[in-house]
């Protein structure tokens, strides 16, 4: 028997599938018997299997190097899944249908009355700071006000198990393909495991967002064309943008095929001339977008989009501009614009945030740095932070320099204790930190993924999840334990 | 269907069936070199010179030997038309229209190039070689099949029939071309027999040999071997049914007129021609002619579509 669950250690934090006595949870019970039957070469059998499906499928990242060009890798993949009892998931759905709801009407209100910058909820001065703020979107009216057509908050759990919204990214999330891949991978490996859970299933997601997107379309009754804009295949997400389109059973486009005429109508190129464009699903960031409007020099984008969307010719999803509300400053005030906007309190909590803009916060952040996690407020895939309790003392001073020369830039936060998960290390099975990132649809509705992708680190202590610094994933079992 | 699609399905059909005549070629100059009598030196320079990389070839190689061949057309990633060198291309075409093709189709491009790089150091020596070869082969016809059988036969499918069909033709030419021209030089009488083993290999190239037995029943002859190869209409691997096949692809297609106009008059010359009557320079222009004929098809086809 290889794996010896005695053996595993549960200390001062919160684990996914045991609980501190060592005794699985509820919900993880079956797994781990089950696990515990195999033996090494069974466990063998499946890592390899797992592997080869990967492989085989080509689910891949790409990562781009000076030296080598650019690298397709595989996604590291854990075959222990991570369980999460329906019960506590559908708590955590309402925070986030209720969060993304309060971030689009903050959107819309940023472009248009800015209500709440003038009742004096938020400081106008972070608005004129915001790398994010777009003053050319000013005063569009993209359809039902919504912005943020999908989003992908990233959650955490800390020691008591209570989940918390690190981040929410509401410009061009990526990671929902892995999600559902994931869940065919497990699927080929561990049918019976299917058939003993309720295991709630995750592969609506492509329908729902075609759905979302053709909602949004300026001609409706017709069938919307609807295109998936891509950066192209360098871009470390062009698998899931191919992945999405095939899905949608959406043209793939990138810059070049579409081209935008004087009537500002999008088209794009096909063997039998011109084609109409509806709905663009772009997974380009703003700023490349449209040559014409942002920066000059990009090749991934279209010239003259962006008149084509004002003048609502297009829809875009997400909208330009939607990233104001992504950045770390921003994230500090989400329970208050929750407040502002719906009138209710949060139902998932933020983690405690300091603002390094406010006076008494930045002192407090200066003089506890060795203990706080202090991040930029426009980087993603975990760039440019400080890990205070793990950082040497010339990093820790070289922070507070930075904070003390733009303090609008920085946030930090108390370092949480994140949850661990048993992780297949070799072919035993160690504690490993993981995060969640569910997707969030909006449009007429919004809907929100079965669970969504748990990301995990594999290096052992580590807490940065991200695929491009040893980051690895697991599939993510929403359980109904009442069902049977 | 985007026109970088259409492009892109083009030419991965283009770089598979280009992996897959080239591994054929090897596999038949390899037993065909055991057969000749020592003295015959054909060796495996006209290997090169059927993919037209002789120049290139000896700005990295000092000698056309069988080991430096088979590396440069096998492995050589410097040579643009070596096998893993057209897997791969076909591997960068195939992944940036994954969203068109089916998933199993992208599954076996991507284990056919992984597969075939990894074992690439198993074709120098002639006992593996065979199986290597033939992995590649048996990779790539699984590909056709599975786009035939899974893959709806939309205009995504006929650039890929197209580009398959037209790659295919200019293969064949070559093969004949060089194949013929480097025939045992001043034929002495006592290699007879080996002129036909020669033309027995030409037809082994592509496929021929057999359905060539079956439907031409006679002792193997040079004409016949031409006009089976270049104007019979109902096999898959002669000049001819290549023709046939983009010209109904074509048909389908929208704005077809100039394209189309192009290749009926190339067919109609083919037809026309008496082959038995050439020697071979005669020969050797005709099939000038006819892969000019090719490049202007493909030519005609991208300004028009991609």
């Amino acid at each position: 028997m290889a794996i010896r669950w005695g053996s595993y250690k549960v200390k001062n934090l919160y684990d996914e599938l045991l609980r501190a006595t060592g005794r699985p949870r509820p919900a993880a019970q079956v797994l781990c018997s089950y696990l515990r039957a195999l033996k090494d070469t069974e466990i063998e059998e499946y890592k390899v299997a797992a592997e080869s499906a990967i492989h085989v499928m080509g689910i891949s990242f790409t990562v781009y190097t000076e030296e080598e060009g650019s690298i397709d890798r595989v996604w590291p993949f854990d075959i222990i899944p991570r369980i999460i009892d329906k019960r506590e998931w559908l708590q955590v759905e309402a925070g986030l249908k209720q969060r993304v709801q309060a971030l689009n009407l903050f959107i819309n209100d940023l472009y248009h009355q800015q209500r709440i910058v003038k009742d004096g909820i938020f400081p106008a001065e972070l608005l004129e700071d915001s790398k994010n703020f777009r003053p050319e979107c000013v005063g569009v009216n993209p359809p039902y006000g919504i912005w943020a057509h999908i989003c992908g908050s990233d959650l955490v759990r800390d020691k008591d198990g209570t989940f918390y919204v690190l981040e929410d990214n509401l410009r061009v999330p990526s990671g929902v393909s892995y999600m559902l891949e994931n869940r065919q991978v497990m699927k080929r490996l561990f049918s019976e495991m299917f058939e003993q859970y309720n295991i709630l299933p995750v592969d609506d997601y492509a329908s729902q967002l075609y759905d979302t997107l053709a909602a949004l379309s300026p001609r409706p009754g017709d069938q919307p064309e609807i295109v998936v804009l891509t950066p192209g295949i360098y871009n470390s997400a062009y698998f899931e943008h191919a992945y999405l389109a095939q899905q949608m059973g959406a043209e793939l486009v990138e810059g070049s095929d579409l081209t935008v005429d004087k009537n500002n109508v999008v088209h794009m190129r096909t063997i039998e001339g011109l084609t109409r464009v509806d709905v663009i699903y772009r997974r380009v960031d703003d700023l490349f977008l449209d040559p014409e409007a942002f920066s000059p020099d990009s090749l991934l984008g279209v010239p003259g989009l962006m008149r084509a969307w004002k003048s609502g010719k297009v829809a875009l999803a997400n909208a330009p501009g939607a990233g104001v509300a992504d950045d770390k400053v921003v994230y500090a005030f989400v329970p208050e614009i929750i407040k502002y906007y719906l009138d209710q309190d949060p139902i998932l909590p933020n983690v405690p945030t300091y603002k390094c803009i406010d006076k008494q916060e930045r002192q407090h952040v200066i003089e506890h740095i060795h203990e706080m996690v202090v991040k930029p407020a426009n980087e993603s895939g975990g760039y440019g932070m400080l890990i205070g309790p793990q950082a040497s003392k010339e990093e820790r001073e070289k922070f507070v320099r930075l904070i003390r020369r733009d303090p609008r830039n920085y946030v930090a936060q108390p370092m949480l204790t994140l949850s661990t998960a048993p992780t297949l290390i070799g072919n035993r099975v160690e504690p490993r930190h993981l995060d969640l990132r569910p997707f969030i649809l909006s449009g007429e509705q919004i809907s929100v993924t079965t669970g969504g992708l748990t990301r995990v680190a594999l290096r052992k202590g580590s807490t940065v999840v991200n695929s491009s610094q040893g980051g690895g994933s697991k599939d993510t079992w929403i359980v109904d334990m009442e069902a049977t | 269907m985007l026109s970088r699609v259409a492009n892109r399905i083009y030419w991965m059909a283009r770089y598979l069936e280009r992996a897959e005549n080239t591994a054929r070629l090897i596999n038949v100059n390899t037993h065909l070199l055991l057969d000749l009598p020592k003295k015959v030196r054909l060796g495996w320079e006209p290997i090169v010179d059927i993919t037209s990389h002789r120049d290139y070839f000896y700005n990295l190689y000092e000698e056309a030997d069988e080991r430096n061949v088979i590396r440069f057309m096998v492995s050589d990633m410097r040579n643009h038309g070596s096998i893993l060198n057209s897997l791969h291309m076909a591997r960068e075409n195939t992944r940036t229209i994954r969203d068109i093709i089916p998933r199993e189709v992208w599954e076996q491009v991507n284990t056919l190039h992984l597969t075939t790089k990894t074992n690439a150091k198993s074709v120098i020596t002639q006992r593996h070689r065979y199986d290597y070869l033939r992995s590649v082969i048996l990779g790539v016809q699984t590909i056709s099949g599975m786009l035939a059988g899974t893959m709806t036969h939309n205009e995504g499918y006929d650039f890929l029939r197209m580009g398959r069909n037209l790659e295919r033709a200019d293969m064949t030419t070559r093969i004949i071309d060089v194949r013929s021209a480097t025939l045992l030089p001043d034929m002495p009488e006592d290699l007879t027999p080996f002129e036909n083993l020669q033309w027995v290999s030409v037809l082994k190239s592509l496929t021929a040999y057999q359905m060539y037995r079956r439907e031409i029943r006679q002792r193997i002859r040079r004409a016949d071997v031409l006009k089976f190869l270049l104007q019979e209409e109902r096999f898959p691997r002669s000049f001819y049914h290549a023709l046939c096949q983009v010209s109904t692809c074509l048909n389908n297609l929208p704005r077809n007129e100039k394209t189309l106009q192009m290749l009926t008059k190339l067919q109609t010359k083919l037809l026309q021609t008496k082959l038995q009557e050439f020697d071979q320079q005669k020969l050797h222009v005709f099939i000038d002619g006819l892969q000019l004929g090719v490049i202007r098809i493909n030519n005609s086809i991208s300004e028009n579509y991609f």
